[in-house]
């Protein structure tokens, strides 16, 4: 692998930049594996990498339908934040974003890591003591999740307009400074090229069909539309399409799939440098490095793959914004878009082997990006030991069998 | 915007309605006699179509009426779900 410096860089610079290598390769396919990865996302080569690091499994092929971090890696709005209220969520997110400061040095590629905190304005007395709740839950684990006064939020967030005339007055702030933002596709590109280099291969426009199964009814590989690719074992990581992909193999999961939407509006100066969730009104605000802000509600309120725009959801989340932040009631948008994402019973995550033998699953992920170092970590060793991750061994498929739900409403802009 | 036909009050705007997701089977009279595993399957475990999905809608903010549609997932396209062709969609 070409290690990425400012030496390389001024080395090809006197080269005209024609001596840069391919970030990945793409390599014939293979009619035999021993672990597919289906899915080319974040979490699938996030954990083709964890495989070839911690594991030394390298005869792994991730296949992936369109292109590579081309669905919700491409679709969020590149968060990262450890604010849950159950234990082993809290432990799991804080791992990932321990992970998230260190991967621009770990994998010699620039994600464009930003700390920046996250800053929530409380507008209810249910969603103070809730948040009151998770913050006294986080302060057992490590991460930080301060209740501050309305002043302090509205020094931290000077853009916000007068708060005496909102709908739903505000009561307090919770401050995250953890919290942070990063480039969502430099965190494919990087993963990527890193279990590449370690020998994975990556196979973009390839779909799985169906699977192949064996005499005792095991998976025993995948049809795609390039050929069968024979495996040990199938890993999903196919974000809002896994009820999809299982249902070829017959197989039933806990999941509904929702649109979560979000848009962006043309650069402006510097206004917002944190994180501004509002979860009383289903609205958060952050400003990207080129300036534009990104902004997102709640998911919208019917089952849907469209990734699209529900324009109820859409204007209600532009009131809100224009309800706390009036004067950006100009601003244009440039772009808007939907994501998949898929809710499991008990709005928890799911990484697990299936009862079908040698198919596993990683799904139940809304708000996925900021977890896509951590379940690559503990997908791979599943897939490699057979044991779930001690960090996971809650994310078992098995804990609906008992109907023990992780109950978990971590979400953003829950209302 | 999706326009809901509604039994009673006829076509009607979608912020009216609340959809509770896919149509279930009948709920099992009588629970104790079923496998675990059946009980969690019709508990927790759906289809989660991408596709023509068959689910109801209830009209809270208008009569009240409960309603089976039969949309997909991926247009948003609606037919009523006893097959027909509907004015709807």
């Amino acid at each position: 692998m070409q290690r990425y410096s400012f030496l390389t860089l001024a080395r090809n610079a006197l080269s005209y930049h024609e001596g840069w290598q391919r970030v990945w390769r793409s390599p014939p396919l293979k009619p035999a594996y021993d672990i597919v990865i289906v899915g080319a996302g974040g979490h699938g080569l996030s954990t083709a990498y964890h495989l070839a690091k911690e594991h030394a499994v390298t005869n792994v092929a991730v296949i992936e339908k369109g292109w590579l971090g081309g669905g919700n890696t491409a679709r969020n709005t590149h968060t990262i934040r450890a604010n849950y209220l159950r234990d082993v969520s809290i432990r799991f997110h804080d791992a990932s974003l321990r992970l998230y400061e260190n991967m621009t040095r770990e994998l010699n590629y620039n994600i464009l890591f930003s700390q920046r905190s996250m800053v929530d304005l409380v507008q209810s007395s249910s969603k103070l003591r809730d948040l009151r709740r998770r913050s006294m839950a986080m302060a057992l684990h490590g991460p930080t999740y301060n209740i501050v006064d309305v002043d302090e939020v509205r020094r931290l967030i000077p853009a916000m307009g007068d708060l005496e005339d909102v709908r739903l007055p505000p009561l307090a702030g919770v401050v995250h400074p953890e919290a942070a933002m990063a480039r969502h596709d430099a965190v494919a590109w990087s993963y990527a090229r890193a279990a590449d280099s370690r020998g994975i291969e990556i196979h973009q426009q390839t779909e799985v069909t169906g699977f192949l199964r064996g005499p005792d009814g095991r998976v025993a590989g995948v049809n795609t539309t390039r050929g069968a690719i024979r495996a040990n074992k199938v890993a999903l990581a196919t974000a809002g399409n896994t009820s999809h992909v299982a249902a070829l193999a017959g197989l039933k999961l806990p999941l509904v799939t929702r649109n979560l939407q979000a848009f962006v509006s043309e650069p402006i100066k510097p206004v917002i440098d944190v994180i501004a969730n509002f979860p009383d009104v289903g609205l958060y605000v952050m400003q990207s490095d080129k300036g534009e802000l990104v902004i997102g509600g709640g998911t919208d309120p019917i089952p849907s793959y469209r990734q699209g725009c529900h324009f109820q959801t859409f204007e209600d989340t532009v009131a809100s914004l224009l309800e706390l932040f009036p004067r950006f009631k100009s601003l244009k948008m440039l772009r808007q878009w939907g994501g998949a994402v898929e809710f499991a019973y008990d709005a928890s995550p799911i990484i697990s082997p299936t009862p079908i033998g040698g198919l596993y699953v990683s799904t139940g992920w809304y708000g996925g990006f900021k977890a896509i170092p951590v379940g690559g970590l503990t997908y791979a060793h599943l897939l490699a030991t057979g044991a779930p991750h001690p960090l996971a061994e809650a994310f078992l498929l098995d804990r609906f069998a008992g109907l023990k739900f992780l109950l978990e409403a971590g979400t953003v802009a829950q209302r | 915007m999706l326009l809901i036909s509604c039994p009673w009050c006829g076509s009607r705007p979608e912020t009216e309605f609340v959809c509770t997701g896919e149509v279930l089977p009948e709920r099992p009279a009588d629970p104790n006699a079923m496998s675990d595993a059946e009980w969690v399957d019709y508990v927790v475990m759906r289809r989660n179509l991408r596709g023509m999905h068959d689910e109801r809608w209830w009209h809270v903010r208008g009569c009240g009426s409960w309603l089976a549609l039969r949309r997909d997932t991926v247009t948003h396209h609606i037919r009523p779900a006893d097959g027909t062709e509907g004015n709807n969609g």
